[in-house]
């Protein structure tokens, strides 16, 4: 049984398609990405197959569970970090975990264990005692992945998981994830615009592009449909050979070559390891090469060559989740 | 069904928070006793046109005050709903397992321990003012009309904060429905001195009906009987109530 089944899913709001007929599985135990830039319908997503919302057409299953007929198991099953911070900074960190605790329903004793567990997971023993407010904002973000965490879920999401967070706090950020899913086994499923988060993390991702799923595979796969590394030559001296090129372009392992006044590349599947037979041939046939460069497609090229445009980080990186949760207030 | 953990959790939520809050205690007090003390005594000898001669207007002032203390808090616990919604707490509750019903009663009875708290702190700072202890009987009667007043105005809150997106809305409440509310009821003078379309209005605020069992159980003097004022505040916690629970219920959480 998949994680996660979504058929044909829609979510129309007066009269905007956030997300339009979208299919997706996603196995057990698997990290799945959504990939898109702001407004491409993750969130409205998550929101759907966490019951927040109700779809217009289509249908889920999360966990094996409706999430139309059966939401309280759906709800059960799933754990959820909003991209937005969803915690009572008037209560302490433990009285945040302990009450999502009780609301899921364990005992006293039960729940003791349980967040001595999770804090310990997320390194925040000893703030626990503190009050939220005096909080910063990765230690935030990992009291509510905590939280999340705390009734064992067998599906996980992370919306943004790392937005508005230092590079250094992403990071740790980006181990915690990985450790429960290898640990865990938990099936994690989060929305990032980070295209090196998503390449990082996912073993799965599928790009989002207003409302509609572009593309979904591995992140490797996605890059090789690109064909590959590109290896670009340049050389000491203009120099023009119609041997040389045509001994290269009959190379099994090139799968593109274009040549420039004094420089030549070509594209080829693991790039680095094609370097040095070619300085090997080209020394055979007296060129003299000045430098390689070595291009890796990232996801960014993948998006590109998707839908002709980048991933634009339009909220800016300075923007703290806060002061975005409330300029989108405002904007509602 | 009802889940009395989550109820619970909500009720503790609320007092947690509120005990923390010493700022928000004290303001919560003042303006009550500040009224109270201006009012009250720098009135007390103005002979009020309708109040009978035993009663001095501390007296009669000391139900409506009471009545105001529980209309401002309870309106205002209803209404922040919206500063969960605000800091993205609401979304936390919303997905955990339970019903909404239950997180409404659990909101519903964690405002009103805490309004109720208020408003017997205001009337033993009154009995220190002067104001006559009315026997136990009576007492109880009068806790009966607080927590219903209480309700009534939780369950105008919740209906507002269910209709609102956001904070912007709320200073607006607040002084197109609140203000207005308080001013009607005939908390500060008795509603029989104002002019007959105006008191029409009056007829149709719950706090009016609620100040005025107040005021029998606290005085024994009152515009209707007392009786009606409890079915009336029994009718109009129950409509408040359910219309703010159903509105809550089909709100969108996100």
């Amino acid at each position: 049984m998949e994680a996660i089944r979504v058929e044909d899913l829609t979510k129309h709001f007066e009269g905007i398609v956030a997300v339009n007929q979208i299919r997706f599985e996603v196995k057990q135990g698997e990290l799945f990405g959504l990939l898109g830039p702001n407004g491409a319908g993750k969130t409205t997503t998550i929101n759907l197959l966490a019951t927040l919302l109700k779809p217009t057409s289509g249908r889920a299953w999360v966990a094996g569970y409706d999430i139309l007929t059966e939401r309280n198991q759906v709800r059960r099953s799933i754990g959820i970090v909003f991209q937005d911070p969803a915690l009572d900074v008037k209560l302490t960190g433990r009285e945040n975990l302990e009450f999502h605790a009780m609301m899921y329903g364990y005992s006293k004793a039960e729940r003791q264990i349980k967040i001595k567990e999770v804090l310990k997971l997320v390194d925040l023993e000893d703030k626990a005692d503190l009050l939220v407010e005096k909080y910063s904002g990765g230690m935030k973000r990992r009291l509510e992945i905590a939280r999340g965490l705390i009734h064992e879920p067998k599906v996980l999401f992370l919306d943004e998981p790392t937005l508005g967070l230092d590079a250094q706090t992403r990071r740790k950020i980006w181990e915690y994830i990985k450790k429960l899913n290898q640990e865990k086994k938990v099936t994690i499923i989060l929305t990032t615009h980070y295209l090196e988060e998503a390449d990082y993390l996912c073993q799965k991702v599928a790009i989002m592009d207003r409302g509609v799923i572009i593309a979904m595979d591995e992140p490797q796969k996605l890059k090789d449909m690109l064909g590959g590394d590109i290896l670009s030559f340049e050389l000491e001296n203009n120099y023009y050979s119609g041997r040389w090129q045509e001994k290269l372009k009959n190379l099994p392992w090139v799968k593109s070559f274009s040549w420039e006044n004094n420089s030549f590349s070509l594209t080829t599947e693991l790039g680095e390891r094609r370097i040095p037979e070619i300085m090997e041939m080209a020394r055979q046939e007296g060129l003299a090469i000045k430098s390689v460069h070595l291009h890796k497609p990232s996801l960014e090229d993948v998006y590109l060559y998707f839908t002709g445009r980048k991933i634009r980080d339009e909220d800016g990186i300075l923007e703290t989740r806060n002061q975005r949760a409330k300029r989108l207030s405002w904007r509602r | 069904m009802i889940s009395w953990t989550a109820v619970y959790v909500l009720w503790l939520r609320e007092i947690k928070r509120f005990s923390r809050a010493r700022s928000r205690v004290l303001g919560s007090l003042a303006m009550p006793i500040f009224f109270m003390v201006s009012l009250g005594l720098g009135l007390n000898q103005v002979a009020l046109p309708g109040l009978e001669r035993n009663i001095g207007y501390l007296s009669f002032l000391v139900p409506g005050i009471i009545g105001m203390s529980l209309l401002f808090s309870s309106a205002f616990a209803g209404l922040s709903v919206l500063w969960d919604k605000e800091f993205g707490f609401l979304k936390e509750i919303m997905v955990a397992p339970v019903n909404r019903l239950s997180i409404v009663i659990g909101r519903v009875t964690g405002g009103t321990s805490i309004v109720i708290f208020q408003a017997i702190i205001i009337l033993l700072f009154s009995f220190f003012l002067g104001f006559k202890f009315p026997g136990l009987f009576f007492l109880g009667l009068a806790f009966i009309f607080m927590i219903l007043i209480s309700l009534t105005f939780l369950g105008l809150g919740l209906i507002f904060a269910s209709l609102m997106k956001d904070m912007q809305g709320f200073s607006l409440v607040m002084n197109f429905v609140i203000f207005p509310l308080f001013l009607l009821s005939g908390a500060l003078y008795p509603i029989r001195n104002l002019p007959t379309s105006i008191r029409f209005l009056a007829y149709f605020d719950p706090l009016t009906y609620g100040v005025d069992g107040l005021r029998w159980s606290l005085l024994q003097m009152s515009s209707f009987p007392w009786i009606l004022d409890l079915s009336f505040m029994v009718l109009f916690s129950l409509i408040m109530l359910g219309l703010g629970a159903f509105l809550f219920e089909r709100q969108e959480s996100t």
